[in-house]
């Protein structure tokens, strides 16, 4: 029998204040490492209060000298002996945000940092000895700085808990997970969702979080990429060894399909989706252009943009431009029934990602029952034998995968049918097995 | 002889003012759609009319009121659009009972326009026809006055839409000042359309105007403050007897646009006030004007003009492509919905035909962005264009089912009579 492992894991959000993929990972692989056993220490970013389980207050935790933590209530699986406890950092660092020019934007799903780099010299935490180490709580003055400030605490909860591995979870907790390293001498796994050069274009790439991914992966023990795509792009832009990089591809938590959601309106006999932050990213251009070409052959087509960002505008005057506003439907941002809703009216989900690493929404579009298309450019094609696939900026080929689709029930059935079967074996309890056999080995070379 | 010594030495002014409120949309969502849900946001619109009746309307009503019983030489011109008529009927009743009484007192004149505010002018004569009318039998009905000035949406203006409104039997109408139509050529004449002399053009003077109804209040101004002595000096400028100055404003711009603290209300009474004591000013209506003043010059104007943005041209409502799809959409919308007979559905996209829709959706910036968005009930013009779109969809969705229902209903019909045909067979 193997040791029982217990990690460190800095994350993000925690049910019910999922905003995002990276959320839901985080989630959905803590439940699994439980269930196989692994004991969880899960640091997030942000506390609101109504978590699932009892979160203890960061706010809390003395830094150095006087040793006072608060009672923290662990969270037990029935199944499980596997314990994890909940620590909740009250902090600005959000990982999308909505602030955009009001008279210009529709909403801003994307990471926004401030332009001006924080004072030379300025000290970037108060640090008095014994003393609580509060965190603001509210917007900072610069999600960087928030950041490295999250580090910075990330040291005084390591330095007083036990646990074997350091697990942190995208660049916005790397800087935690290099310093929880630092005091403790543990190994540390960075795990990347996501690069910089899939959220901006490379031309938009901030250098500064670039720098922050390529520390945190140089400094890692070892690096988990979300899939083979991802990986190539961290040999490829960032220059880490291929071997220092394991890929676990994300699983999906299969809910019982819920009862036929109606609310969404059927506008036409086909209705094709975009699902996703309307952000370079995920190509929503490209759907556009497919669009346009779809309706040439297919003329009662509806096509439905569900999501916001800061590409939407754009996409929404180059719509109008082709005379095409009136097939094309604006959600707004989605919330949790309202995805369900877009499904139950969806023939066919198009996913033109310029770069996904890895991709949830056509694994829940699956999952729903809907028909996919994935750019090849993604992580989640990887797992997806059996689903059409194009270059997304192949809008010919985009669109007649499209068309073909609509046209033909049976292809859409078959689909179905091989993506329904695909999913069953695409779960976050392989990918905690993975991560187990990970965790031993990185705490067998350390020790 | 018409004018003695005296008269040569005096200029003619008029002052226009506009009433008009928009019949607000819903924010209607995607998730809203074929729930047959109400298109306006009457609650919203009730406020919004309440609020401005009490700032405005009522208090400006009273004040000029007030005026032409002291001085009964000034005079006054009103344009209502039908559907601030409405509102003002449904929300703030005292108004309509005011311009009732102003109507009484003869100096009032009230002009035509279009029922719903809207750009009909520009597409569908037939159209722009029946919603003048619509408008002519309602000032009729509500306010007995017979319009014989008209006014297009915004001063929207052409040689074509001045031929429509002559043949609907108007001796004039209105258009701003602008240089690009009259060159070096002044705007405080009569003019006459470029190809029938029956018709008299009345030029907005946008300067004297734009001076109360923008700048009034702006402390960065170099004529801050602008106080009744220095405005009525500079209408005294050059007397002529053939001189005609027409300030044209929103109505709105007294309480409203320019709060009462400004001083906008006791500016605006004293104007008044030392213009009836001038002797070389001497208010008139527009049809007053066209009795007295020559009218010697055509002006030709073959694209249309505005008095809105800085470009004065059709762009506040159709200068981007979300405005000319929106517009499009609806257009052919109506065609639709007339094809269908759904007559509800027409009704509703009468008021979706209002220009403040397409204001909304203006995505120019600076100065007159900033005036869109003051205007505007929504954060952005994104959202606006969302919102309309889906109020043209969900009508769209309605005709469908309809002409749906109706096929099936004929289906019936014809099986039955096949039946009763082998039956009697």
């Amino acid at each position: 029998m193997t040791k029982r492992i217990k990690v460190l894991t800095f994350g993000w959000e925690f049910p019910p204040h999922i905003t995002g993929g990276l959320g839901t990972a985080c989630y959905g692989l803590t439940k699994s490492l439980m269930k196989q056993g692994t004991d969880i220490l899960f640091v997030v970013p942000k506390a609101y209060g109504d978590e699932e389980i009892g979160v203890i207050d960061a706010s809390e935790v003395v830094m150095r000298g006087e040793h006072a933590s608060p009672e923290r209530t662990p969270l037990r699986l029935a199944t499980s002996r596997a314990e994890m406890r909940v620590i909740a950092v009250p902090s600005a660092i959000k990982p999308y945000t909505s602030a955009a020019p009001p008279a210009q934007a529709v909403e801003e799903w994307n990471y926004v940092i401030e332009r001006s780099a924080p004072t030379p010299g300025s000290p970037l935490v108060e640090k008095v000895v014994g003393r609580k180490y509060k965190f603001s709580g509210s917007y900072g003055p610069s999600l960087l700085q928030e950041v490295l400030r999250y580090g910075e605490v990330a040291s005084a909860i390591a330095a007083g808990e036990q646990f074997d591995v350091i697990h942190a979870h995208d660049w916005l907790t790397y800087p935690a997970g290099v310093a929880a390293k630092k005091v403790t001498r543990k190994p540390l796994i960075v795990h990347v969702h996501a690069t910089e050069y899939d959220r901006a274009s490379e031309r938009n790439a901030d250098p500064r979080v670039l720098a922050i991914e390529k520390e945190g992966m140089q400094r890692a023990d070892k690096v988990i990429a979300v899939s083979e795509w991802t990986k190539n792009i961290l040999v490829l832009k960032y220059g880490i060894k291929r071997e220092k990089i394991s890929v676990v591809h994300n699983g999906i938590i299969l809910k019982r399909k819920k009862a036929t959601a109606g609310g969404a309106p059927r506008l036409a006999k086909y209705m094709v989706t975009f699902l996703g932050r309307v952000t370079y990213q995920k190509g929503p251009q490209f759907f556009v252009e497919a669009a346009r070409k779809v309706l040439e052959k297919f003329p009662h087509t509806h096509f439905v943009v569900g999501g916001a960002g800061d590409l939407l505008p754009q996409i929404m005057e180059r719509v109008a431009a082709l005379r095409l506003s009136s097939k094309f439907h604006y959600t707004g941002f989605l919330k949790g029934a309202q995805v369900d809703q877009v499904w139950s009216v969806t023939d066919v989900y198009v996913m033109p990602s310029v770069s996904e690493p890895f991709g949830i929404a056509p694994l829940e579009a699956i999952r729903a029952g809907v028909p996919v298309i994935l750019s090849k450019q993604s992580g989640v094609s990887e797992v997806m034998p059996h689903a059409i696939k194009a270059d997304f900026w192949d809008t010919d080929a985009l669109a007649a995968a499209i068309c073909s689709v609509l046209q033909h029930k049976a292809l859409a059935k078959v689909l179905k049918a091989n993506a329904a079967e695909s999913l069953k074996k695409i779960t976050w309890d392989t990918a905690a097995r993975k991560l187990n056999k990970l965790y031993h080995e990185v705490h067998a070379r350390t020790k | 002889m018409r004018s003695t010594q005296e008269r040569n030495e005096s200029s003619s002014l008029s002052f226009y003012f506009q009433v008009h409120q928009p019949r607000r949309i819903r924010h209607l969502g995607f998730f809203d759609i074929g729930k047959e849900l109400s298109y306006f946001d009457d609650e919203l619109n009730g406020r919004i009319m309440r609020h401005v009746a009490k700032n405005c309307y009522e208090p400006a009503n009273q004040m000029f009121l007030r005026l032409i019983k002291k001085f009964p030489q000034t005079r006054l011109t009103f344009s209502l659009s039908g559907v601030a008529l409405e509102e003002l009927k449904q929300y703030a009743p005292a108004v309509v009972e005011s311009f009732r009484a102003l109507a009484a007192t003869g100096c009032v004149e009230f002009l035509g326009e279009t029922y719903y505010h809207s750009l009909a002018g520009l597409y569908d004569s037939q159209e722009f026809v029946r919603q003048v009318e619509l408008h002519r039998q309602a000032m009729k009905d509500t306010l007995g006055v017979n319009p014989i000035v008209f006014r297009n949406t915004e001063l929207i203006y052409s040689d074509e839409i001045g031929w429509l409104v002559r043949n609907l039997g108007f001796a004039g109408i209105y258009a701003d000042g602008v240089e690009k139509i009259l060159g070096r050529r002044s705007a405080d004449h009569v003019y006459r359309h470029a190809d029938d002399d029956d018709l008299r053009l009345f030029l907005r003077n946008y300067s004297l105007s734009d001076d109360i109804a923008f700048r009034f209040s702006d402390r960065g101004w170099k004529e801050w403050p602008l106080t009744p002595e220095k405005f009525t000096g500079w209408l005294e400028k050059n007397p002529s007897a053939d001189r005609l100055i027409n300030l044209g404003l929103d109505y709105e711009t007294f309480g409203e646009h320019q709060k009462a603290a400004t001083g906008i209300f006791t500016f605006m009474k004293k104007v008044v006030a030392s213009v009836a004591r001038s002797r070389r000013l001497r208010m008139v209506t527009p049809s007053e004007a066209m009795q007295v003043l020559p009218a010697t010059d055509k002006l030709s104007v073959p694209v249309p003009v505005s008095w809105a943005d800085k470009e004065r041209d059709l762009s506040a409502w159709l200068g981007n492509d979300l405005q000319r799809d929106a517009f499009d959409t609806m257009r052919s919308l109506v065609t639709k919905a007339t094809e269908n007979g759904d007559s509800q559905a027409l009704h509703s996209l009468c008021y979706l035909q209002t220009s403040d829709h397409f204001y909304y959706m203006s995505t120019k910036h600076g100065d007159d962005g900033r005036i869109h968005n003051y205007f505007s009930p929504y954060r952005s013009p994104y959202v606006a264009f969302i919102h309309y779109m889906n109020v043209l969809t969900d009508i769209s969705l309605r005709l469908k089912k309809r002409r749906k229902v109706e096929i099936m209903r004929k289906r019936e019909v014809l099986k039955r009579a096949s039946l009763r045909e082998a039956i009697t067979q």
